[in-house]
């Protein structure tokens, strides 16, 4: 049982580095994007922002931005759902969340690659 | 639930109430910090979607700018911003007690080390406002 293999250091490891990318990163986008533009705070061209997204280093970092959180949701996501007490679904929650994060992986390269 | 509980023998499964998170405050702000990522998590899909829109040309981009300016919108950016602060502000106070720093043979202290990743926050933030606000 201690030398079963199993790929939880490898999601824990997305899970810390979507951690650090959302601590680090996501507070100023939700309020530039969420707020400042919706109310009027300022206004970003569409020109100006295509012209930002089109920019290969830009879609690297937008690519880390958007990816790597979606699998510390999955962890934590995870987790809340066998902590309420679902953990005689373990596995299949596990699937579901790490699925939905790899679904979100691959939209997320879609949408940039079409930029 | 009709599927079998799969319980590896050996291992303690307590029972316990969905509500245990409800008790203590400690609990409660536990359950808070593993639903922010929840918050972000949806906050990243909309961003997703606003890109998609991007390519299509400035009509459709402003319609969807247009959507966001409702109030339903307004108000979870407001509460995913306080959650992504949660987040934040958790986060970087636990790198100072997961991430221990040594030099030479002493310990730099954990203070140090989460004030640092604050400061390191506060360096990131500053420049990416000047980059998204900039002309």
């Amino acid at each position: 049982m201690a030398t079963r293999k199993t790929s939880e250091p490898f999601w824990w490891l997305l899970f810390a580095a979507g951690g650090m990318v959302a601590a680090l990163l996501v507070p100023v986008h939700l309020l530039v994007q969420g707020l400042a533009v919706p109310l009027g705070w300022t206004s970003i061209s569409h020109a100006r922002m295509l012209a930002l997204a089109g920019h290969p280093l830009v879609k690297l970092y937008l690519f880390a931005l958007i990816a790597l959180p979606l699998y510390h949701w999955a962890h934590r996501f995870r987790f809340i759902l066998e902590d309420l007490g679902l953990r005689g679904l373990r596995t299949p929650i596990a699937i579901l969340c790490y699925g939905a994060a790899v679904l979100g992986t691959v939209a997320t390269l879609w949408v940039l690659w079409q930029i | 639930m009709t599927v079998p509980r799969v319980e590896r023998p050996g291992l303690f499964y307590p029972k316990l109430p969905a509500t245990w998170w409800l008790r203590n405050a400690n609990y409660f702000r536990f359950m808070l910090r593993e639903l922010s990522s929840v918050f972000i998590a949806v906050f990243l899909v909309v961003f997703l979607v606003q890109l998609h829109r991007l390519p299509q040309g400035p009509g459709a981009y402003a319609a969807y700018l247009e959507t966001l300016r409702a109030p339903g919108w307004i108000i979870f950016h407001v509460v995913a911003l306080a959650f992504a602060l949660y987040h934040s502000v958790t986060w970087f106070n636990l790198t100072g007690v997961v991430q221990v720093v040594r030099l030479g043979e002493r310990q730099v202290p954990p203070w140090l080390v989460a004030g640092s990743s604050f400061a390191l926050w506060a360096v990131v933030s500053v420049v990416l406002l000047w980059f998204l606000l900039r002309g």
